[in-house]
């Protein structure tokens, strides 16, 4: 992070998340845990806040990055930033029926099986089957598509051809690259920086939150104007058909604001999803979000984050309201130090100038493997470096997922990858430690070793470094840290002091009448599990609590 | 002048007014969360794509002429020297047009309704009741322009017109508008009824025509706090509908 830069007017906190791509084993528990606690409902089906993908594929909804068709994302007109979908008139005039709007078969037709069928089918020669149908209307439906119907390659040659990634590249590339790898890419929504489904919700019912940046729908100013899906570049706005309105990716906030990690997070089998703060500077957001060439989208997002160690960036930062647990945990943040200290992360698809803040580590495995199969010594450095750079095929399909096709910060974080692996292996194997690995990659052994632990051990707080919620000073309210009524002990805090446990707790259910079988008994759903409460248990006969 | 001609046109306007201004108040305080298009356009896009726009921007077209017919006196555009003849026939070209695109949307997306298998499933007890009135208001409303062709035909600006501004100054003129023909007649009633129940319907995201949009900054920050003072108010809304 360059130093001695003019310092911020004003600073804005983000909870980012990284996610390491060579971990990930395409398991989909985060989808399901995800699916199970926001989306089991009718109305959101289809819907999927957090997908994995198998990469080369079409996605989900299929084709989702063909930007040409969906006009998500932002453009620049004249030099200045315009939704892709056109300015405020013409979504407008867009009102009635919004063009770009992905149909149900764009994502997949919702379906359950007829299990009665089972059970009530006449006797007869064969076996009754449960035949599917449709979730949407009910009626005897096909299975033709899924949300990951191309998973590990399914369908092959047929389904990948219609991948927008690998249609940037040519053919013979393609070829050979089937051969070569695959990878799985769970997504969930970016809460970018430059939020496009904010800027085309007619309604302003989107909005992007100061303290923690996750971006929201309030589903009480949602009209249903659905502009917000199709703005959306990376489709991670849904429309709940039953509720006629918008929904999306939380990011679990009532989670983080308790400080827990979010729920695709906590059951990831892979532990390979990293929770962060990261201080960034708005002003720089806007200009960066702007630059011309969109190979330059990468680096300029890397130079809106402030660096929290920063004496000014820490005074700036105080004085716009961040406390001080926040900056605290921002200068501990995993997420910033795979960002912007080892940069072996980056951003998904800057291209569509939203900067995202879901950001990847990209997968290293498979060179790793391929190298091994051709023969050669797939952990030794030199080779490892030397395939890198020879594998075009991977690392251009990389660079369109992650640096609009620049090809030198993908193969610059594989290396550090690489090198990372080979110093590491050294060091495990009792060799002399070769400090020219380090080198080749501009890094230290220390820092080699930091970010091995980081990415390899990294226990739960580690991984997660999430503080509580805070309420941003409202504009104008310059009475910072003065007579606050909410000290320790004041007349805003709650008895015993804030409790971010307490205050999500289930709601009270009031006193159980008197006569009731439950009276004098404890409500579960109150129980925070801890100790023993009179009550948990049934008086015994003769009148003691058990 | 019957009693049923004052209860039709002198007592009627005005209690759909309080209806429609009470019940709207009253469903934008209690269900917010209800004020939506409800729209069907993830199940079906073609249609729709053509029925939508046809309908709604003839809809305009139709709203501005009603407000062109019924509130514009017929001493302003004599005085703006425009032939009755000139009027006239703009009243049956323009306005003919619009009621025919308004009724050809319509058309349009009744059909998409009963069609489309998911989207009839997705159809409100309300869009049953409010489908058909809005196709009779409109077809009355058709008739009623198309009749005025004749050259001897009757003129609304004289009844109909002058009715519907006495209803603004509290003097209801009841005999000017029980004595316009039976077609004009029903067009009311069947709009009255139209406008009793709008609040209870999705017809109320007309009023959530989102202007502002024009003005507002692209990107839309929120504080918590602001947020949470929402939820709180909203507390019968439940926890988990403030935002999603």
């Amino acid at each position: 992070m360059p130093r001695g830069n003019a310092t911020p007017q004003r600073v804005m906190a983000q909870v980012a998340m990284v996610m390491n791509l060579d971990k990930c084993i395409g398991c989909h528990t985060c989808s399901v845990t995800c699916k199970q606690t926001w989306t089991n409902r009718t109305g959101t089906e289809y819907v999927w806040f957090n997908n994995v993908e198998t990469r080369p594929g079409q996605g989900y909804p299929r084709g989702y990055e063909d930007q040409e068709k969906w006009q998500g994302g932002w453009k620049l007109k004249h030099g200045r930033l315009v939704p892709r979908t056109g300015g405020r008139a013409r979504r407008l005039a867009r009102l009635f029926a919004n063009p770009e709007l992905p149909t149900l078969d764009d994502y997949y037709q919702p379906w359950t099986y007829d299990y009665e069928n089972l059970t009530t089918a006449p006797l007869g020669d064969d076996l009754p089957t449960a035949p599917p149908r449709s979730l949407v209307d009910g009626a005897p439906t096909d299975i033709t598509w899924g949300p990951n119907w191309d998973d590990d390659l399914g369908g092959g040659p047929e389904h990948l051809a219609d991948d927008p990634v690998l249609r940037k590249m040519n053919d013979t590339v393609r070829l050979e690259y089937e051969q070569a790898f695959m990878f799985y890419l769970p997504r969930i929504c970016e809460h970018c920086l430059n939020p496009s489904c904010v800027a085309v919700c007619p309604s302003g019912a989107l909005y992007k939150r100061i303290e923690d940046g996750i971006v929201l729908v309030d589903q009480d100013r949602c009209r249903g104007w659905r502009m917000c899906v199709s703005g959306c570049p990376y489709k991670k706005v849904y429309f709940n058909h039953r509720t006629g309105k918008a929904e999306k990716c939380t990011f679990c906030y009532p989670r983080i604001e308790a400080g827990e990690p979010t729920v695709c997070s906590e059951t990831c089998v892979g532990r390979l999803r990293y929770l962060g703060v990261m201080l960034y500077d708005p002003e720089k957001a806007g200009a960066a979000a702007a630059v011309a060439d969109e190979r330059d989208l990468y680096e300029a997002q890397l130079g809106c984050f402030l660096d929290p160690e920063d004496p000014e960036v820490v005074r700036a930062a105080e004085e716009s309201g961040i406390p001080h647990d926040w900056i605290e945990a921002a200068r501990r943040s995993p997420v910033r130090d795979l960002i912007s200290r080892y940069k072996v992360a980056l951003p998904l698809h800057p291209e569509y100038r939203t900067l995202p803040m879901v950001w990847y580590i990209p997968p290293l495995s498979p060179i790793v493997d391929a190298l091994t199969t051709t023969g050669h010594d797939g952990e030794d450095p030199a080779a490892l470096f030397g395939a890198i750079d020879s594998l075009r095929i991977p690392l251009g399909y990389l660079a369109e997922l992650f640096t609009a096709g620049d090809h030198a910060p993908v193969e610059a974080a594989l290396c550090r990858l690489a090198a990372m692996r080979a110093h590491m292996r050294r060091s495990n194997l009792g060799e002399e430690p070769d400090p020219g690995i380090a080198r080749a990659v501009g890094m230290d052994e220390r820092s080699l070793t930091a970010m091995y632990r980081l990415l390899a051990l990294a226990k739960y707080d580690e991984r997660y470094v999430i503080p509580t919620s805070y309420q941003a000073p409202a504009p104008g309210d310059v009475d910072l840290g003065g007579c606050s009524l909410e000290a320790e002990g004041g007349p805003g805090m709650m008895p015993g002091g804030y409790d971010p446990d307490s205050f999500h707790a289930p709601p009270d259910t009031g006193p159980t009448p008197a006569g009731s079988a439950t009276a004098g008994r404890v409500n579960l759903l109150n129980w925070n599990g801890k100790g023993r409460p009179a009550g948990l248990f049934p008086k015994r006969a003769g009148g003691q609590e058990q | 002048m019957t009693h049923l001609n004052i209860a039709l046109w002198g007592v009627c306007p005005y209690l759909v007014l309080v209806v429609l201004i009470a019940g709207t108040a009253w469903r934008y305080h209690y269900d917010r969360f209800g004020f939506t298009t409800r729209s069907s356009q993830l199940h079906e896009s073609r249609l729709l794509g053509i029925g939508g726009p046809l309908f709604h921007y003839g809809l305009f077209f139709v709203a501005a002429g009603h407000v062109a017919g019924l509130l514009v006196p017929e001493s302003l555009t004599d005085r703006l020297h425009v032939s009755h003849e000139l009027y006239h026939a703009n009243a049956l070209l323009v306005g003919g047009a619009a009621g025919i695109a308004t009724t050809a949307g319509l058309a349009v997306l009744l059909f998409r309704r009963l069609r489309v298998r998911a989207v009839r499933q997705a159809t409100s007890r309300s869009d049953r009741i409010v489908h058909p009135l809005l196709t009779l208001v409109l077809l009355a409303g058709l008739a009623a322009t198309v009749s005025g062709a004749a050259a001897d035909s009757y003129d609304y600006r004289r009844g109909v017109s002058v009715w519907f501004r006495s209803l603004f100054f509290l003097e209801p003129d009841v005999p000017a508008m029980a004595h316009a023909p039976v077609i004009y007649q029903l067009h009311a009633v069947l709009a009255m009824a139209l406008f009793a129940l709008w609040p209870f319907s999705r017809l109320v995201h007309a009023f959530s025509a989102p202007l502002g949009y024009l003005v507002r900054p692209y990107v839309v920050y929120r504080s918590r706090s602001v947020v949470r003072a929402d939820g709180r108010a909203g507390r019968r809304a439940g926890a988990g509908r403030e935002s999603r």
